[in-house]
């Protein structure tokens, strides 16, 4: 039986504040649209930057990506502060339970030298990677406009510290401080991973904020995630026995099948603006992910071999039909 | 049987190195300037970046866990409050002033600073710094949202609150706030940790916070209880960091303390206006006042802050310039803001009153030098003008200081009958100040302060044109709703209705 407990009953005088009402109507909003359209300052902006005189302190006109309306890009995932820390701790609980369930079953020790030697190879400098998508997210927050578009991207960017945190507790337990070292080694000198650093590089001199979200987001980690956590990671070594390296890196796994939903989501709103943002969008995702593929070749090799250029050309193939569905055609 | 391998125990400061600083690396492909644009500029000369010690140690993942731990708890809270119309436990609806400036001009600030800490998590060189900017990035994002979030069911009931998005940008006494961020975001990114990481964070905060926080739990106010219980550990980081800047900046070269100290000078003065208002908060707005303004100031102005300075003295850092003229205007500055803000009553967005004569002698008890002699004449004036029907209003156009803002409602430091009023020439234009620390700021970087945008001007152009009643719709202002004197409001009538039906049966 459902009882119904009685409150004093007041009549509200106003659903929501009056620019949501503008945006959805007179009702209700939720916290989503709350705390995310409109609280970023618009009009009267008192001083330009002393570091940037020729722009405004919010400027829409750093990008090429032109939108009538820069709180068009929802996140499907509607995330603001609270519901993304609260599916992140619910995602780092069960990270921290595969951690300790490889350490305390010693799960690390029972690899063999050759798999232990992949995984470290492959993974260990890719923190560096990660630690260059944290500045470029941030940096797209930083400079991008409106904060439906900007607030994930710092989400993205303490993610993409996470992502370095968890690849740098792997290196130690697999391979201890040596590994992290000689990890950086490889990142810094070694010539497999010296196209890799360099797009790293030239994305932190990129100053389109969308750019950079389209070279990161979109282009680079849409290669680098499926071959290094599905190829290398789900195919290749667990096949032969390291699933423990699988338990590891779970995190980046199913962040990258949450995350590329909302980057999906943004290319696809701001692809359907305009023909003249489908024709930048065009050509900066030609442009990265050629790049982002051939850089991506000698990595892969560490894992797969001769098959390495084959994975990552099957992986392309893979990509051009994501972005299809954005409404581009590469 | 294998031997495991014993791992080398990492200490916790190495292991958080390896988990930060150690994913650094030196570019080779793009110069240092090249991808760090903005290090050099502002004159600020860091040596090695190595020399920072973290002022915090928090992983993602733990970062993660302690927050959704927090999160959990303000929104059980306010969903409760929300459910059982907690908003009728308030001492009185007069309150809500206090939360609809707060709203309107505070909450934008932490937005802004989010923004601001983005950038220069970002543009720094060093892990170390980043990641702690980005941490309070990402906080400061928080803090917006839980604040409107608190306050989105007052403004289910209450009026004034609806409108904060355009009053933010439009409104004439919001740009006071907005004029503070605006002008640390647009500095380079040294002077905006100086700005906000170090004066605002650790100086000045408890100046704001404390008195804010207090003041809600004193007079029923859950909603904003719980969000400043749930900030005040973020807060305690972002001390640390406020404090770990100045000490690494000013470690790392001599010449930094000229540049440091005229920063500190500025954005003491910038604050301390800013702070202002929190002044007539505290001694007029909350129904229960939890201390006087006079007294906040000589716990966390004068002792706090004078033992900050003086354990910066080794460095080399003086109080900051205007530290006299501050003590000097603390026993005035409320009574001459809240006379302000009754007089242009007709365009805030909130409500403001005639103190009642217990009020009176309240603020007489608290104010022995200053009240009785300089205001309780003016409010007994004031009270025999609306007694009388014809309320004072002031329609004339408040002069506003071109660094601060404010409307020049100050008296000279050493005088308090006579309204101090600064001017400088600067291009052949007139400016007009409210204070010799706003002059100063102004002539020290005149280019940059002429740009401000001041509301007065804007009422004399389109869509306006002088006319009070398209200005109000410009700026989302309901006559007879929103502004006006709180008494024969109608959040008065409607408070007093529905806390009827709460409490009687009526």
């Amino acid at each position: 039986m459902q009882i119904d407990l009685r409150t004093v009953a007041i009549q509200p005088q106003r659903q929501a504040f009056d620019h949501l009402v503008r945006r959805f109507g007179d009702k209700a909003a939720s916290r989503y649209q709350e705390g995310s359209y409109d609280i970023q300052a618009a009009e009267n902006l008192h001083y330009r930057p002393t570091w940037d005189p020729d722009h405004q302190l919010y400027d829409a006109s750093l990008t090429r990506i032109v939108m009538a309306d820069w709180y068009a890009l929802k996140d499907p995932r509607q995330f603001y502060y609270s519901t993304y820390t609260l599916t992140r701790a619910r995602q780092q609980e069960t990270a921290e339970a595969n951690f300790s369930f490889v350490e305390s079953r010693g799960l690390a020790d029972m690899l063999s030298d050759e798999l232990r030697a992949v995984a470290l190879n492959v993974l260990v400098p890719l923190r560096h990677a990660a630690w260059g998508a944290n500045q470029n997210n941030t940096s797209v927050c930083g400079y991008g406009y409106g904060v439906i578009f900007t607030q994930p991207c710092m989400y993205h960017a303490m993610d993409n510290l996470g992502i370095a945190q968890y690849l740098s507790r792997l290196g130690l337990l697999l391979g201890d401080t040596e590994a992290l070292d000689a990890g950086k080694k490889a990142w810094l000198d070694d010539v497999t991973w010296q196209p890799l650093r360099r797009y790293v590089e030239d994305c932190l001199a990129c100053r389109d904020p969308f750019e950079l979200f389209v070279a990161q987001n979109l282009a680079l980690d849409g290669l680098l995630y499926p071959l290094v956590y599905e190829r290398i990671v789900d195919e290749h070594l667990s096949v032969r026995g390291a699933s423990a390296v699988a338990m590891l890196t779970q995190f980046m796994s199913d962040w990258f099948d949450e995350t590329r939903k909302w980057v999906d989501a943004v290319i696809k709103v701001a692809a359907a603006e305009s023909d003249a943002n489908r024709a930048v969008l065009t050509e900066w995702i030609r442009q990265w992910s050629a790049r982002a593929a051939s850089a991506m070749v000698p990595v892969v090799e560490l894992a797969l071999g001769s098959a390495a250029d084959e994975a990552v050309g099957e992986q392309l193939e893979a990509f051009k039909a994501r972005v299809l569905k954005t409404g581009i055609t590469l | 049987m294998d031997m495991k391998v014993a791992k080398k125990k990492l200490g916790l400061k190495d292991k958080y190195k390896l988990m930060t600083r150690d994913l650094g690396w030196e570019p080779s492909y793009h110069s240092k300037d090249e991808l760090y644009p903005y290090m050099n500029y502002e004159g600020i000369k860091i040596h090695d970046w190595d020399k920072w010690e973290d002022p915090f140690r928090l992983t993602m993942d733990a970062y993660w866990k302690y927050q959704a731990e927090k999160e959990r708890k303000f929104y059980a809270i306010i969903d409760a409050h929300a459910q059982n119309n907690g908003h009728l436990n308030l001492t009185d609806a007069r309150y809500l002033s206090a939360l609809k400036i707060f709203l309107q001009a505070i909450s934008p600030g932490e937005y802004a600073a989010h923004r601001g800490f983005a950038r220069v998590g970002r543009e720094f060189p060093g892990v170390g710094p980043q990641v702690a900017c980005q941490m309070q990035a990402i906080d400061e994002i928080r803090h917006a949202q839980t604040q409107i979030h608190a306050m989105s069911n007052y403004n289910r009931y209450y009026n004034g609150f609806h409108a904060f998005a355009d009053q933010r940008d439009r409104i004439w006494y919001t740009s006071v706030a907005r004029s503070f961020f605006d002008d640390s975001m647009s500095a380079g990114p040294f002077e905006f940790m100086i700005a906000i990481g170090f004066s605002f964070e650790y100086v000045l905060t408890n100046l704001l916070f404390v008195p804010f926080m207090s003041g809600a739990a004193y007079n029923g106010d859950m909603a904003t209880v719980t969000f400043g219980f749930s900030a005040q550990s973020d807060e305690a980081r972002h001390m640390t960091l406020g404090l770990e800047v100045i000490k690494f900046i000013l470690e790392q070269d001599p010449d930094n303390l000229p540049i440091v100290q005229n920063w500190i000078d500025k954005w003491f003065w910038r604050g301390f206006r800013v702070l202002g208002l929190v002044s007539t908060m505290m001694d007029y707005m909350l129904p229960k006042r939890v201390m006087s303004w006079r007294e906040a100031w000589d716990i966390y102005g004068v002792e706090n802050g004078g033992a900050l300075f003086k354990d910066l003295a080794r460095y080399g850092i003086k109080p900051p310039k205007g530290w006299d003229d501050a003590e000097k205007a603390i026993d005035h500055m409320s009574h001459q803001f809240m006379l302000g803000l009754y007089q242009w009553s007709f365009g805030t967005s909130f409500h403001s009153w005639i103190p009642s004569d217990a009020d009176m002698d309240w603020l007489a008890g608290k104010y022995p030098d200053t009240f009785d002699k300089h205001y309780r004449p003016r409010w007994k004036h004031i009270k025999k003008l609306a007694a009388a029907g014809t309320p004072f209003k002031n329609y004339g156009l408040a002069r506003l200081c071109q660094t601060c803002q404010l409307p020049s409602v100050f008296t000279e430091p050493d005088d308090p009958t006579l309204t101090c009023h600064r001017e400088t020439v600067y291009k052949g234009e007139k400016y007009q100040f409210c204070s010799d620390g706003c002059q100063h700021i102004f002539e020290n970087e005149p280019e940059k302060y002429i740009q401000a945008w001041l509301p007065m001007p804007q009422l004399f152009q389109d869509p306006i044109k002088g006319d009070l009643g398209e200005w109000m719709k410009w700026v989302s202002l309901l006559d007879g709703k929103d502004n006006g004197d709180y008494a024969g409001s109608e959040d008065q009538k409607n408070f007093e209705a529905w806390r009827g039906l709460a409490t009687t049966n009526q």
